[in-house]
């Protein structure tokens, strides 16, 4: 399988208040298709990973490759197109631009990327919703709908653009038992039908165990 | 890369739900654009208008012979003395000297040279109204009516009778207003004309002179040339004053200089003569535009203020936008393009508005006995103000975006995002 993601000697330090080495050493690769979940305790360091290896925090030491080309370095501009085209993130907390519609939202990294036409661009919009069983919201502003509806939403607008990974940080953290083994079956059905990658951190030990694979973490080391 | 249509749709929804911010934000532009205009178009209606009071009555050049003592005394002719210091006291100027000398010939010439319009002849004489047993002075001018009439507007001055019926009638007079109201004349009447030498004339007064000056119109008259010189007993070709009209104003001063070298007369151009107007239309100018320039930079803080407190409401839009591929520059677009688009709509409002003022103010009667000529207040409708309004609204909405949005570009998603 071809790798998608890889980490070498990623190290990180917070300058402020104090020095403070919070990852230390990171070596993982992520290769095609698989479903892994990053575990560990409170404050161990797995949102400040998950924003490198999204590519938002270029503050590190150490070499980050996607798709076999090193992406460290890389100018702004040049990671704002990367993270448009081959990454699909989800937060803890379903990040939507309220005043838009659902379909909206959606729509825009595809919009932004400028790839397809308009038409093109809705049909998939619209399939995307559909997958995630909320096509019938699509007309609806994005601040009407109810918070699982809304962290469906999110999936959906992460997958618009096909990307290469989808990155989580506790995306399921808000919701009920009901939604949350919901979001997973839509994962779990990506990963196996669309050969999608996932990197997903989460505190549900359910939720891991189902994963193809669990990165332990502990005081900013990969432990296991 | 940048998606245009993207950023530009981002930035309107933004406007649209903040319908209220931005109406106010505009309405900010929108008056001062719309003073702008209006001042600007008032102002410079007023300036031309009054330029044009004395350029149109004044004269480019004003010749005419300048009573100064000889320069050469007769004690100097006189060979015995040629080798001594001659001391003279208390030289008197010669009194003939205001003729000017081969007047018609130099008529003729200036006549010819092809910068000139136009150069025409006058006689000024010191006279006075007899009323009863009063004497008022004054100043009776010779003149050619139609000549006047055509260069220098002379009949917007006549206000009763016309410089026609003055070319027609022998032994007639343009009476001063002033002088006519002190002794109650009017078209029809007859006035006793008293020379310095003591000679009295009755003249016929065919019409009335107002230049909205007080002090010259409760002394000055006019005749025509012939006239004149039958009263002060002088030849056909005596001739006081010539004033001469050039195509281009420009070349009044070099070309006075030259008369006075070429004829040994005094020539004053109307730049020199007039040199406190141009700082009055200075001045007005300034006002305006330092009135204009301190309303769109209170319109700018407006804008700057909204988009400022816009950007804060919108830290997680930003973040979003960030995380899933917008860049810096494509963020700061937005906001630039909200700034631009309050300015560009507060502008064209402005213009409007201006327009519509300028046209009601264009309405409104202005009668004053200083202008016989105007009827309304004056309005310049220049197309260059709407250039500029549009520009200055432009550039002043420009630099009132751009702050915020070089913030917007440089939020940092992830502290963003972690501060949730
Ligand atoms: N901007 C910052 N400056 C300094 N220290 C920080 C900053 N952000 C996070 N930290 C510290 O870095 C450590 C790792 O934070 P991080 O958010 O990655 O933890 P986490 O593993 O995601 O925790 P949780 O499971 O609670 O989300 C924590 O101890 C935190 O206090
Ligand atoms: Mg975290």
């Amino acid at each position: 399988m071809s790798t998608v993601l890889q980490a070498k000697h990623i190290n990180k330090y917070f300058k402020k208040p104090v020095l403070f080495h919070v990852l230390k050493d990171i070596n993982f690769k992520i290769s095609k298709g698989d479903f892994t979940s990053i575990m560990g305790k409170s404050g161990c360091g797995k949102s400040t990973l998950l924003y490198i290896l999204s590519t938002m925090d270029t503050d590190y030491e150490g070499e980050l490759y996607l798709n076999n080309k090193l992406i460290t370095n890389n100018s702004k501009d040049q990671l704002s197109y990367i993270r448009n085209k081959h990454i699909g993130f989800v937060f803890q907390f379903h990040y939507l631009l309220s005043e838009f519609s659902v379909l909206e939202n959606v729509m825009l990294p595809a919009k932004k990327l400028g790839e397809k036409s308009f038409q093109e661009i809705e049909h998939d919009a619209m399939q995307k919703l559909h997958i995630l069983n909320i096509d019938h919201l699509a007309k609806k502003r994005a601040s009407q709908i109810s918070g699982g509806e809304k962290q469906r939403v999110a999936i959906a607008r992460a997958l618009i653009n096909n990307p290469s990974i989808i990155m989580g940080d506790e995306p399921t953290g808000n919701l009920d038992s009901h939604n949350s083994n919901n979001v997973f079956n839509i994962f779990k059905r990506l990963s196996e039908e669309q050969g999608l990658s996932l990197l997903i951190v989460t505190h549900d030990e359910d939720f891991a165990k189902r994963t193809n694979r669990i990165i332990t973490m502990e005081d900013g080391k990969i432990i296991s | 890369m940048t998606n245009w249509s993207v950023i530009l749709n981002i930035a309107k929804t933004h406007l649209l739900t903040k319908v209220k911010q931005t109406i106010i934000a505009a309405l900010g532009v929108t008056f001062g654009i719309g003073a702008y205009i209006t001042l600007v178009s008032f102002m410079t209606g007023l300036n031309s208008m009054l330029d044009d009071l004395i350029l149109n009555q004044t004269p480019h050049i004003h010749i005419y012979n300048e009573i100064e003592p000889s320069k050469k005394q007769p004690v100097a002719m006189y060979d015995a003395f040629k080798n001594s210091v001659n001391v003279v006291h208390s030289i008197k100027p010669k009194l003939s000297q205001k003729k000017i000398h081969n007047a018609l010939p130099i008529i003729h010439y200036l006549n010819n040279d092809e910068d000139v319009k136009g150069a025409i002849p006058q006689i000024k004489a010191n006279i006075f109204y007899i009323a009863g047993s009063i004497e008022i002075g004054g100043n009776l001018t010779g003149i050619n009516p139609l000549d006047e009439a055509k260069l220098f507007n002379f009949s917007d001055y006549v206000v009763k009778g016309s410089p026609e019926m003055l070319q027609k009638t022998d032994n007639g007079i343009l009476l001063g207003a002033g002088v006519a109201k002190k002794m109650s004349l009017t078209i029809g009447d007859r006035v006793q004309i008293s020379t310095s030498k003591g000679d009295v004339f009755p003249l016929k007064i065919v019409g009335i002179y107002q230049s909205g000056v007080a002090d010259i119109d409760a002394i000055q008259s006019f005749a025509n040339i012939k006239t004149v010189q039958r009263i002060l007993g002088e030849a056909e070709n005596y001739i006081t004053d010539i004033n001469v009209k050039l195509h281009n104003m420009n070349l009044a001063l070099p070309k006075a200089k030259k008369i006075e070298q070429q004829f040994h007369l005094t020539a004053i151009d109307i730049n020199t003569a007039n040199a406190q107007f141009e700082t009055g239309t200075t001045i007005r100018n300034l006002i305006t535009y330092a009135v204009s320039i301190t309303l769109l930079i209170v319109a700018g803080f407006g804008i700057y203020n909204i988009l400022n407190m816009l950007i804060y409401e919108k830290m997680n839009d930003i973040a979003i936008l960030k995380a899933t591929g917008f860049s810096g520059k494509d963020v700061q677009y937005i906001f630039m393009s909200q700034a631009i688009i309050i300015g560009l709509i507060g502008g064209i409002l402005g213009l409007l508005i201006g327009l519509i003022f300028t046209n009601i103010i264009n309405t409104i009667p202005f009668k004053t006995d200083a202008l016989p000529t105007v009827e309304t207040y004056p309005i310049n409708f220049d197309g260059w103000f709407y250039v500029i309004g549009i520009t200055f609204a432009m550039v002043s909405t420009f630099l009132a975006g751009y702050l915020p949005s070089k913030k917007a570009k440089k939020i940092d998603p992830v502290k963003i995002i972690r501060g949730q």
